[in-house]
């Protein structure tokens, strides 16, 4: 024992085991929403309100459809992990794992459903 | 050897309310979550009209009637004071994490820089769209 140093000793007790690599993915998808964001809601409020030619009109040039679609994507996975830790943290046993599949289906199900419709515009 | 009986222990958030005082640190941090878990259904109504608009004339008329109405503006109105609130409140968390601001009064005044950035982005956001 008294050769293990204090980090050794230290090294997975953490509560959780995979802590930091949770953070971590939420810090990355939350700086590249920084930028995302506004840029999306400016975008999307100008395509809202056109009618339906003036819509694909929109959604065919290059600028509206890839931030649309990065931050459909980059929303849709930070937003899935918010509700997975509070579901995580507040719901517990068969309930907890059935909202977990719940969110993760609708989550991918979005991303699946926006990209095909984005694509579908461009084209 | 730990003891094999089970204890029932309080689960979380049993703190809230009987034991814990409502205060700026905690309310605007539960709000940043919130706001996170509502904007996955902002995410399903922009998602709604995109595959409305990629479908047909008559499925587009159908969503942007809903969207743009006036129960669409105001649900749209919450929805963006939400995305708003929540990325400022993810920004706070980046500030953190870089490790700047991390004691109580400059959290407090992000906390209420958040309510009222959100709120001010939100006016402009109704204005310039």
């Amino acid at each position: 024992m008294q050769f293990m140093t204090d980090r050794k000793r230290a090294e997975g007790l953490g509560s959780a085991r995979s802590g930091t690599h949770h953070h971590w993915r939420m810090m990355v998808s939350s700086a590249a929403l920084i930028v995302l964001v506004p840029l999306f809601i400016f975008t999307f409020g100008s395509a809202l309100g056109r009618d339906h030619p003036g819509v694909l009109e929109f959604y065919a040039r290059p600028f509206p459809a890839v931030v649309a679609a990065l931050t459909l994507i980059v929303v849709a996975l930070h937003c899935k992990a918010e509700a997975e830790e509070a579901i995580i943290d507040y719901v517990h046993g068969v309930r907890s794992k059935i909202l977990l599949w719940v969110v993760a289906a609708a989550a991918y199900a979005m991303i699946a459903a926006g990209l095909f419709a984005l694509v579908r515009m461009a084209l | 050897m730990a003891d094999p009986k089970p204890i029932n222990r309080p689960l979380s958030p049993f703190m809230i309310g009987p034991y814990y005082r409502p205060q700026m640190t905690s309310i605007s941090s539960i709000m940043v979550r919130i706001t996170g878990i509502a904007t996955l259904g902002t995410v399903f109504l922009v998602v709604a009209w995109l595959l409305a608009a990629a479908t047909s004339p008559r499925a587009f008329a159908t969503v942007d009637w809903l969207m743009t109405g006036i129960v669409g503006d105001l649900v749209l109105t919450a929805a963006t004071w939400a995305i708003w609130y929540h990325t400022l409140g993810r920004l706070r968390h980046l500030i953190w994490d870089l490790g700047y601001f991390v004691d109580v009064p400059a959290g407090e005044r992000m906390g209420w820089g958040m309510f009222i950035g959100a709120t001010i982005l939100t006016i402009i956001t109704v204005i310039a769209v």
